[in-house]
């Protein structure tokens, strides 16, 4: 892989979830395992569980989002964890105050974990080395976006119990689009082939060495293809001068009710969202039985309980530590297996 | 460690056979009943009870699952993996609960269960069967079904199998 893939450093499954980059097969199965658990949460009549009371989750997003931060907050509360909100466009960062006074003041309100959103690559990283809060990664520039990643993979999981042999097609603007990065990292180490499909204009620079096939075109795929990974088309590429117009955009890369009949009857069809209808995906794809975007959303929820938990909760740090994992009341504490 | 053997396979079949005719008894039926076993080591011991009261009084009761880690008072005190399922069966509300567990220690096992099944209804009653009670208890929780009475030492550890129950002593 190349540096771009590569940088920041790895960051595996510790104290914090900054990126994929640096996870093993087994870290991401060990989340995707969890997530289970937490997935019949979600199902409960209350759905809720007392594993984080009287943790904080602090979400700082410096970057507009509806729905990762709304998703973080409902996996916070549905583990009895508080929630301290910071958002850029309301805050004293209109005046003028630094990044890291920001956080510095954030983790003062007794938060133990900051979810952190921020234009620029590698923010996550850099609050990490700052505080001794846990911190998890919700998007960094073009960088990763992990949690975006697991739960994609949970979601192709579910439908399909394995990633292994999936041939994946992410398809569009991967150049700006840390949810194909993060994505390309987490199924091929899962054991799925993945394939970019977009114009020229919309792949990164340095592309030799990543794990993946590049293709122009969509159509010679189409039913070659176990899932087909929509990547959200954003207006401001055509002022960029990377695409003619959206309209041209749809007609060669957009999943069109015609493009959605031609495929599998057992491929999938993904979306991160917001979806933008009648550019990358029509409102017929969006709506097909074969289209989990709306499993996506439910298990988002699910697999960032996991994080949270496993980040806070499971006291992970105390495996170090030599302390017997809390089984039943059968045996004494400390005592061996 | 050195093991002795407390009770072998057939003294636990007899224990929930009358563990079973009590509940019975107790309950003037199965009609209303909802079996719980506590993951891990209660899920055989709930299977074999609903066996046995199917076959004395030919009802079967519902069974369920239930993975208490996440309702722990412990958590972040000591490491915490859950790892089995919770599936219940059907909706609780003025269904009589019995929840099964294989060893009745501290009782915090059975606090974080009364907490977690109070999320998935308003049962009519909760009550416990433990196929050992080996006292230590530090929460104000008794049984109502009990397979034998236990005394041990703190440091001891029993381990309920299919083919018995075993005593252990932790060698220093």
């Amino acid at each position: 892989m190349t540096a771009t893939l590569q940088s920041p450093p790895a960051s595996g499954l510790g104290r914090h979830l900054l990126g994929i980059d640096g996870m093993s097969r087994s870290d991401l199965e060990e989340i995707l395992d969890l997530t289970d658990t937490f997935a019949e949460i979600g199902r409960r009549p209350i759905p809720k569980v007392p594993a984080l009371r009287g943790r904080t989750v602090a979400t700082a997003f410096f970057e507009n989002s509806t729905r990762t931060r709304m998703s973080f907050e409902t996996a916070a509360r549905r583990l009895s964890a508080d929630t301290v909100a910071f958002s850029a466009g309301s805050s004293s960062l209109s005046k003028g105050e630094s990044l890291r006074d920001t956080v510095e003041v954030v983790a003062s309100y007794g938060a133990d974990l900051l979810v952190v959103r921020h234009a620029m690559a590698g923010t996550a990283h850099r609050v990490a080395d700052w505080t001794d809060l846990s911190v998890v990664n919700a998007g960094d520039g073009c960088h990763e976006h992990p949690t975006q990643a697991l739960l994609d993979c949970y979601t192709l999981r579910e439908q399909r119990g394995s990633l292994d042999g999936m041939r994946i097609a992410i398809v569009g603007d991967v150049r700006h689009s840390r949810v194909a990065r993060s994505n390309i990292l987490a199924f091929t180490a899962l054991g799925a082939e993945v394939v970019l499909v977009a114009p020229a204009t919309l792949l990164p620079p340095a592309i030799d060495g990543w794990p993946v096939t590049v293709f122009h075109e969509l159509d010679p795929l189409l039913t070659d293809l176990d899932a087909v990974y929509l990547l959200r088309m954003q207006q401001e590429r055509i002022t960029e001068g990377l695409i003619p117009s959206l309209r041209e955009y749809a007609n060669d890369f957009g999943l069109s009710a015609d493009r959605v009949a031609r495929m599998r009857s057992d491929a999938l069809v993904l979306h991160p969202g917001p979806t933008n209808r009648g550019v990358e995906i029509s409102a017929e794809a969006a709506a097909d039985p074969r289209s989990v975007i709306l499993d996506q959303v439910v298990n988002g929820v699910s697999v960032r309980m996991a994080v949270l938990f496993r980040l806070l909760g499971s006291g992970q740090q105390l495996v170090a530590a030599d302390i017997e994992p809390v089984g039943d009341d059968a045996r004494p504490e400390g005592a061996d297996r | 460690m050195s093991h002795a053997r407390i009770m072998t396979a057939d003294d636990m079949g007899r224990a929930i056979r009358r563990m079973a005719h009590e509940v019975i008894e107790r309950n003037h039926g199965l009609s209303e009943l909802v079996v719980i076993g506590l993951q891990t080591g209660g899920v055989p011991v709930a299977e074999r009870l609903v066996e046995t009261l199917e076959e004395i009084d030919g009802i079967r009761p519902p069974l369920g699952t239930l993975d208490v880690a996440l309702h722990r008072d412990d958590i972040g005190i000591r490491p915490v993996v859950p790892e089995a399922a919770t599936e219940l069966p059907t909706d609780l509300d003025s269904r009589i609960v019995v929840l099964v567990d294989d060893v009745l220690f501290t009782g915090r096992t059975i606090r974080a269960a009364l907490d977690a099944i109070c999320d998935f209804g308003r049962p009519r009653s909760i009550q416990l069967a433990v196929m050992v009670d080996r006292g230590h208890r530090e929460l104000p929780i008794r049984p109502d079904f009990v397979g034998k009475n236990l005394p041990t030492r703190r440091d001891e550890v029993v381990d309920v199998h299919i083919t018995g129950v075993d005593l252990g002593v932790m060698e220093k």
